[in-house]
């Protein structure tokens, strides 16, 4: 359950996705729709570089890249493979599917 | 030339068909230019290594002939990169074969068909290497040694905009790249009409994966794009499709790690001071990019390399006590496998759906495996015969596990299928690297032959 005042951030986003950035890397897009509901997320810190390394329990350096870019009113960042994509035994070749952690982040009121 | 119009019918050409109603509205703008991308590391190693097409060749063939066609009909020049999903040699002379075949078939007045090769000879490497050139490393690879080289089985370079501009000096009507940065296939034509780089390689940038810059979301479609000496526009043609300020920016981000930054052979686009405006309807216009020259002219290299031949197993759980033990069921497993063929010399994978299987050990979950499970077994090794005995051993062994308090004595696991599979060979990346080069074409040699007529 949600406490009182705060959202999911399936529910604040338009689009949450991962794919791949080359063959190395897996680079994720959390974009809003509008500016307000991006600066919420942004002020309440429930979306950086330290939560992201929590949430996926990423070893300090997995991280190559956290941006919060305002253009497109959307946060991404990139995370180095184990292993190079497409090798055997490796789940997701495009990288697709590693999102889902995000989309129950919660998000306090702003 | 005050401006040039290029559209773009399709992202990776091949890997999906292009939609037609988008692409006839984009062919009755009256482009300068038609080009798409055909190609994508994303399908993984193994059509590079294999040297074939993970698109079907009737899905390639088709949406060549709506270009060919377009393309002629407007006496515009086709530009087509990374042929047939890797840009190897013989996807390139794949998609020159079905040029000239559609050429005849559509009885086309004589043209040109101007066409270049990305593969790196291994020797060729090696030569370099030991001259003392550093094959560097990108992202998670480190410098290219001599036994990972060894390993490689094909390479191709990455070209920027140069051998297409080549092309397009000698008169090309169609252009068939091997290997090539997306964006280049589209800044080429506006660099050789002479509109500036820092908007030429935004142009392509923007269009190469042709809709996904528009909204609301669907592949496959056209877009437009049109440069001028002060900026891009770029306009969506479906008719339920929009270029939005949204759109268009959030596309810089998309399979980027950075979304300021879009390196290429010879620069590097900057983004980072691009301006958004929305100026129609469907249209976006875009300011500010920047093309930085690099001081070192270094193009990207993709290999790869073979393990061995491959077949895959599934098997599934339901009981709860199997599941809780799930890692000692295949480590009983693992261990036969090693009794008989030891330690090395062979690769076995699990992936445990239900549990893992998508994130592995990114999965917060993992701990919360469901009610049943899914188990893809898949052995690795250099013969047909022993991969199969690999992952026949690794699949079946686990309905023998011995786990001490299993109610269920004659059988630890289900079966769909009490058989293995062949699968395509095991490859991986072996190459995510750059090398230096003195000439911009001297790895991407080009050539001029005829169609039609």
């Amino acid at each position: 359950m949600a406490a009182t005042g705060t959202k999911k951030l399936s529910e604040l986003a338009k689009t949450i996705r991962s794919k791949n950035a080359g063959v190395d890397l897996i680079t994720f897009d959390i974009i809003f729709s509008d500016r307000a509901t991006y600066e919420r997320v942004k002020r309440a810190r429930v979306l950086t570089r330290e939560s992201v390394q929590r949430l996926y329990g990423l070893a300090p350096g997995r991280i190559s890249d956290f941006v919060e870019f305002d253009p497109a009113n959307a946060i991404k960042f990139t995370i180095y493979r184990l292993r190079p994509s497409g090798g055997p035994g490796d789940p997701d070749i495009f990288g697709a599917q590693q999102y889902a952690p995000l989309l129950d982040i919660e998000v306090p009121d702003a | 030339m005050d401006s040039l119009r290029i559209i773009c019918p399709n992202g990776h050409l091949g890997f999906a068909p292009l939609r037609v109603e988008s692409f006839r509205l984009g062919v009755a703008a009256r482009p300068g230019c038609i080009a798409a991308d055909s190609g994508s590391d994303d399908v993984g190693p193994i059509p590079l290594g294999t040297d074939t097409s993970t698109s079907p060749l009737a899905w390639q063939t088709q949406d060549l002939e709506y270009m060919l066609a377009a393309s002629r009909q407007l006496d515009v020049p086709m530009i087509i990169g990374s042929a047939g999903d890797t840009g190897a040699n013989s996807r390139v002379d794949l998609y020159v074969q079905i040029i000239k075949e559609l050429a005849a078939k559509h009885r086309l007045p004589r043209f040109k068909v101007g066409y270049f090769y990305s593969e790196v000879g291994k020797e060729d490497l090696r030569f370099r290497m030991r001259a003392g050139e550093t094959v560097a490393g990108l992202e998670a690879h480190q410098a290219l040694t001599e036994a990972e080289l060894d390993a490689t089985e094909r390479i191709v370079a990455m070209a920027g905009v140069h051998p297409f501009i080549a092309l397009l000096r000698q008169g090309a009507d169609v252009i068939i790249g091997g290997r090539s940065s997306d964006s280049c296939v589209f800044a080429a034509p506006a660099i050789h009409h002479g509109f500036p780089e820092n908007h030429a390689y935004y142009l392509g940038k923007v269009l190469e994966c042709a809709s996904f810059c528009a909204e609301p979301y669907g592949g496959k479609e056209t877009v437009l794009g049109e440069i001028t000496a002060d900026g891009v526009e770029v306009t969506a043609m479906h008719p339920a499709q929009r270029c939005t300020v949204a759109s268009v920016a959030g596309h810089a981000m998309y399979e980027r790690s950075n979304p300021y930054f879009e390196h290429v052979a010879g620069g590097t686009l900057d983004m980072s001071e691009c301006r958004y405006e929305q100026v129609a309807e469907k249209t976006t216009r875009i300011t500010g990019a920047k093309f930085k020259p690099a001081a070192e002219f270094r193009v990207k290299l993709e290999g790869a390399g073979k393990i061995g031949e491959r077949y895959v197993g599934m098997v599934g759980i339901r009981d709860p006590y199997t599941i809780a033990h799930v890692d000692e069921v295949m480590g009983w497993a693992r261990q036969q496998v090693r009794e008989r063929f030891g330690d090395t010399g062979y690769e076995l994978h699990y992936t445990v759906y239900g549990r893992d299987g998508i994130m592995g050990e990114l999965e917060p979950l993992r701990h919360r495996p469901g009610h049943e499970l899914c188990i893809l077994v898949q052995g690795v090794a250099p013969t047909a015969a022993m991969a199969e005995e690999v992952c026949m051993t690794g699949t079946r062994q686990m309905f023998y596990a011995r786990l001490p308090d299993v109610k269920g004595s004659a059988g630890s696991v289900a079966f769909a299928l009490d058989e293995v599979l062949r699968a395509s060979p095991a490859y991986r990346w072996t190459l995510n690297h750059t090398l230096r080069c003195d000439d911009p074409l001297e790895l991407f040699p080009t050539h001029m032959t005829t169609a039609g007529g």
